[in-house]
């Protein structure tokens, strides 16, 4: 789905990324992770189309990123970056609205309503869809935002942290319905998570970065080990192995 | 479905009716104060030949103000969208500094005689297309470049204006007082200024101009969620906002060419529309936007005109009032 090759990224004599070459096959959930500065936002904005990397290839479903008109990548490809703030005062349903712009040019038809409706559902937001953003909480507006990219129908789906600034319950909430919108939906899903724990309950494959590169690919079971995770992280952690997933133990 | 289907539907229509009213009082007052300015107090009786040509003469005016209040409302209402930004007025970029200084080097190199005797549709051409044409570098230089960046464009845009206005001011200086009289008459926009042979072009300008705004309409509400957002959802975003600015320049040079330099009426009514229209989309926005900056100009014009026998000052009013607006819009937002 996902195909990478020797992609840098510098700013004047400096290399924040790369080279990366990395491939991500449909399906599933994968999540980016590493320390900060790490280039785990950088890696994804780039697929995201949102950065233009300073060397290197990206394609997204057999599409060069540089090269495709943003239309049809539009339809392809959705990304979601941490920080949202608009000046125009949208309610939920207007906002998850402009993830249908790609399909109808604003022009909405009874299906987009419909997918619409279905993606504002998806989220639990069906009681304040006619609510402002201003008036949410900060975790209901983060859905909201998540509502307009599950819209926009794209096979490929890249979200920067989904899980800022939310609870403990709305971050679990979060990831059971992005690790639903993979397996129900078939939605490929990429996400950037600081909270390894995270990473390795909810995603099926884990990419850690470290200084730019990627240093492990593989599944949660696979990475989990103290050794990887304090060559990444760059401090002594202790991976538990008696629940039903691997915990990452690091806090003293 | 059933419950998202109901719960969304009656959320709609409840505000849509409200705002139309609100869109008809408009249109009404628009029409009130045409048909006042035009029909007041005209010399001879209605019907005879006299009357008509008074009225003749009017109609340039009403079709002069409501051309003006159609740029500046939608100019503002687009640069507003293309910077993301609500508080910044198009004259930010050094627009009117730009007019200033072109009729102030007029007249310091060749004498207030040349400011008349050039007068005409060349000179309005001429003077456009430089407006136009300096827009269009700064925005195609400062911002289609790779590390194009919208706020070093702003930061440039405002140090040009503040630039050109310092050059008008030596200018000025050593200007005799005569001559600085003539000029300053010039600077202050007057709406009375106006004159039927740029009328026509300027229309044909600006009805092209607003037929290429409103087949984007939707593209606006994309670009106003700002960068990242826009390029998601598959808009091309930096030739956009580029594409607007030039719009802007073009508008706003045919609005400052009819009756010289405005600053914050732009700003006063768009801040009004965003607040009446009830809605951020640009389909609501612009027609209100256009429609009640008709209504302020032609309605300020015409108590003005009629009751306080002050037109000239108009422009001077609505400055003022657009400035006290803006400042307590400033202390009220508290931060930019």
């Amino acid at each position: 789905m996902i195909s990478l090759s020797d992609i840098t990224m510098t700013y004047g004599d400096q290399t924040v990324l790369g080279p990366v070459s990395l491939d991500i096959p449909a399906g599933g959930v994968t999540a980016l992770v590493g320390p900060n500065g790490a280039g785990k936002s950088t890696l994804l904005t780039i697929v995201g189309r949102l950065t233009a990397p300073t060397s290197g290839r990206a394609r997204v479903g057999g599409h060069d990123v540089a090269t495709t008109p943003g239309r049809t990548l539009a339809r392809v490809v959705s990304i979601l970056r941490q920080e949202n703030h608009f000046v125009t005062r949208l309610t939920v349903r207007e906002l998850v609205g402009f993830g249908r712009f790609p399909h109808s040019q604003g022009r909405l038809t009874a299906a987009d309503h419909a997918k619409i409706d279905e993606a504002i559902a998806f989220l639990d937001l069906t009681a304040l869809a006619g609510r402002y953003l201003d008036q949410l909480s900060g975790g209901q507006r983060q859905r909201a935002y998540v509502a307009m990219v599950l819209a926009q129908d794209t096979d490929c789906i890249l979200l920067d942290e989904p899980l800022n600034n939310l609870d403990m319950k709305h971050a679990v909430a979060m990831m059971g319905q992005l690790r639903r919108a993979a397996d129900e939906l078939g939605k490929t899903i990429v996400i950037v998570v600081h909270d390894i724990n995270f990473a390795a309950a909810y995603a099926d494959r884990i990419v850690a970065l470290a200084d730019g590169r990627v240093v492990r690919v593989g599944p949660p079971a696979e990475l989990m080990t103290p050794e990887i995770l304090e060559r990444v992280f760059g401090t002594p952690v202790e991976v538990r192995r008696d629940g039903p997933y691997p915990l990452a133990v690091y806090y003293r | 479905m059933a419950e998202v289907l109901t719960a969304t539907v009656v959320a709609a229509p409840a505000r849509r009716p409200r705002i139309a009213w609100r869109f008809g009082l408009l249109a009404l007052v628009v029409v009130v104060a045409a048909i006042g300015v035009l029909t007041w107090d005209v010399p001879g009786t209605p019907g005879s030949r006299g009357f008509w040509i008074a009225v003749d003469l009017r109609i340039v005016s009403v079709a002069t103000i409501a051309l003006v209040a159609c740029c500046q409302a939608v100019a503002t209402v687009l640069f507003h969208t293309a910077t993301a930004n609500r508080i910044l007025t198009p004259s930010i970029m050094g627009f009117d500094a730009l007019y200033v200084v072109m009729q102030t080097a007029l007249v310091f190199f060749f004498g207030s005689a040349a400011l008349s005797a050039t007068d005409g549709l060349a000179k309005v051409i001429v003077q456009s297309v430089l407006m136009v044409g300096f827009a269009t570098l700064l925005y195609g230089w400062l911002f289609a470049g790779r590390r194009g960046n919208l706020h070093v464009m702003l930061l440039v845009g405002v140090v040009l204006g503040v630039g050109f206005g310092s050059l008008s001011t030596v200018m000025q200086r050593l200007l005799t007082p005569s001559d600085f009289d003539i000029l300053s008459a010039r600077l202050f926009g007057n709406l009375s200024n106006s004159d039927a042979e740029y009328l026509p072009w300027g229309a044909l300008v600006v009805a092209a101009v607003l037929a290429v705004v409103w087949r984007r309409r939707h593209r606006l509400d994309v670009i106003a969620l700002g960068r990242e957002t826009a390029l998601n959802l598959g808009v091309a975003y930096r030739r956009e906002v580029v594409g607007i600015l030039v719009l802007v320049a073009v508008l706003i040079s045919v609005s400052t060419t009819m009756v010289g330099p405005m600053t914050f009426f732009g700003f006063l009514v768009a801040t009004l529309a965003y607040q009446l229209a009830g809605s951020s989309q640009h389909r609501v926005v612009l027609p209100f936007a256009a429609l009640l900056g008709a209504a302020t100009l032609l309605g300020g014009y015409f108590v003005l005109r009629h009751v306080f026998y002050a037109a000239g000052m108009l422009s001077i009013i609505i400055e003022f009032v657009g400035g006290l607006f803006f400042l307590i819009f400033l202390l009220r937002k508290g931060s930019l």
